[in-house]
């Protein structure tokens, strides 16, 4: 019965690699983030005793691209809706629970790949990594990021008809999610309002998860994991009760 | 042979809002039957398929699908049909093989087999040249043949055809309805089909009911409608039961993006 979630699975995975106009358009925001801001603040960065920008900002820019690839795959199913493949699935004689989970492990693999593109990518343009020993555990925030906001994704879209809602997602949820994460900026600098809504975005936790892996951590490595961690698991939840409630 | 019901509807209603979509609706399909369901564009015909196939939850009344109820045994209902949905719901990415495995796999059918079956099912559409080509390269006959083959792919007692015929040429309508009516034969299948072309229904139902307004209207063969109506055909008998004037039929969410996305070619 596992094979309809690795079925599900095994569809985005096909989706992704054969577009490969979408696969490398992806790629290009990340790469303009690392080399615009990577390069163009890197001076200022330094005068103001921060060290390397460009450091700083590659585990960011990382958190990106999964975020932005997690999203995106999540809300792709308004297209399914759309154009048909969901009401495939939806008579299948399938618990709903399992089309959900492989449609979540398979947007989230999908992402977690994209970030390791940018990963080595961000390795030619300056990106070093000083602690080898814990890139498993950059690997595993990665994914559980990854998780995180492709079952989002899939629970925001599961409440929408059509794609008229998408550039409010984009404006209103993953562009306010990315900014106030942590991803660009050091938080403990920041102003106190500030510090508070990043520290109630899950996304901070994945970026800190990453960088605090290969750098430095803010939060505390075990406090992004358990923070993820329940984040992940209410997502789910909401998720999959807004899945199974899909009419068509 | 034993005349036995497949599909039982009691009572069925269903409502959105202060809409009465489908109102009160009754009848029965006997099994190996090819059952027509007929109506004007808004009269309630594809609500009524989703509630037999368990995609919308009716307002009130009773479903026996295969003696499953589509609401409480969801499961075992959706087992029992196969479905051509009025619009297409292929994954245009993936193969047409892909389309027919990952079918195959939802409906648990044992992978030697599986395989066995899609090579006949695709030779029978005959697609099966193009079987390792992404679905987006295929027309909207191929398309239609395609849906046909993966809903008979785990060989169900009951085929729900939506306008299977829509947007198909003369040849490949007659085609599809020459291959879907021998395999109910074969398979003593159930069908059960919607559709404007009232040729086909003519040519092809045992029963046919109208519905109009979400009540039905008329049941019987395609002979009775037309004795009781004193028709010549089928289209003169439709006609004189749902009257002329020309129906309203809201946009879908759906039509209103493809008209967006794809500049209006569906």
């Amino acid at each position: 019965m596992s094979s309809v979630v690795y079925v599900m699975w095994l569809r985005q995975l096909k989706r992704y690699w054969r577009s490969k106009a979408r696969m490398i358009g992806t790629l290009g925001q990340p790469i303009l983030f690392l080399v615009a801001l990577g390069y163009g603040l890197g001076a200022v960065f330094q005068q103001a005793g921060q060290g390397s920008y460009i450091q700083f900002l590659a585990p960011g820019i990382i958190a990106m691209s999964v975020l932005f690839t997690a999203m995106f795959n999540g809300i792709e199913i308004i297209w399914d809706r759309q154009f048909g493949f969901l009401k495939e699935t939806l008579v299948a004689p399938v618990p709903r629970i399992k089309i959900m989970i492989g449609r979540t492990l398979g947007g989230a693999t999908v992402a977690f790949l994209q970030g390791i593109f940018i990963a080595i990518i961000s390795l030619f343009l300056g990106f070093h990594i000083t602690n080898f020993m814990n890139i498993p555990l950059t690997l595993v925030f990665m994914f559980m990021t990854a998780f995180l906001f492709t079952a989002i994704g899939i629970a925001i879209a599961s409440l929408l008809k059509d794609m008229n809602a998408f550039p409010l997602i984009i404006n209103f949820v993953i562009m306010p999610l990315f900014f106030l994460s942590g991803a660009l900026f050091p938080v403990n600098d920041a102003p106190k309002l500030l510090q508070t809504i990043i520290k109630i975005n899950p996304l901070s936790y994945g970026v800190d998860g990453i960088r605090g892996s290969l750098l430095t951590s803010t939060f505390g490595l075990h406090v992004d994991f358990i923070v993820l961690g329940i984040w992940i698991i209410v997502a789910s939840m909401i998720g999959s009760y807004f899945f199974s409630r899909i009419e068509i | 042979m034993p005349e036995t019901d497949i599909i039982e509807v009691k009572n069925l209603v269903k409502k959105f809002g202060n809409f009465t979509a489908v109102d009160n609706i009754s009848f029965s399909v006997k099994e190996g039957e090819v059952f027509a369901f007929l109506g004007p564009n808004g009269a309630g015909k594809t609500t009524t398929i989703k509630m037999l196939t368990t995609l919308l939850h009716p307002t009130s009344g009773d479903i026996k699908i295969n003696n499953y109820s589509p609401i409480t045994q969801k499961n075992d209902a959706r087992h029992s049909f196969g479905i051509v949905f009025q619009d297409p719901s292929l994954d245009d990415e993936l193969t047409a093989y892909e389309n027919m495995d990952f079918h195959g796999t939802f409906y648990g059918v044992k992978k030697d087999i599986r395989r066995k079956r899609i090579d006949e099912l695709l030779r029978f559409v005959e697609l099966f040249d193009r079987k390792d080509d992404q679905v987006k390269t295929f027309s909207g006959g191929m398309k239609r043949r395609l849906e046909i083959a993966r809903g008979l792919l785990h060989h169900p007692k009951i085929l729900f055809l939506d306008e299977p015929t829509l947007g198909l040429d003369p040849q490949t309508r007659n085609h599809m309805w020459e291959y879907v009516l021998k395999l109910a034969k074969e398979e003593k299948m159930t069908i059960f089909f919607t559709t404007h072309y009232l040729e086909e229904a003519e040519k092809f139902a045992d029963i046919i009911t109208i519905i109009d307004h979400g009540k039905i209207a008329k049941i019987g063969s395609s002979q009775e409608l037309k004795k009781m109506t004193k028709s010549k055909s089928l289209e003169e008998a439709f006609l004189k039961i749902t009257g002329r004037e020309i129906r309203e039929e809201k946009a879908s969410a759906n039509d209103m993006l493809r008209r967006r996305f794809t500049g209006g070619r569906r």
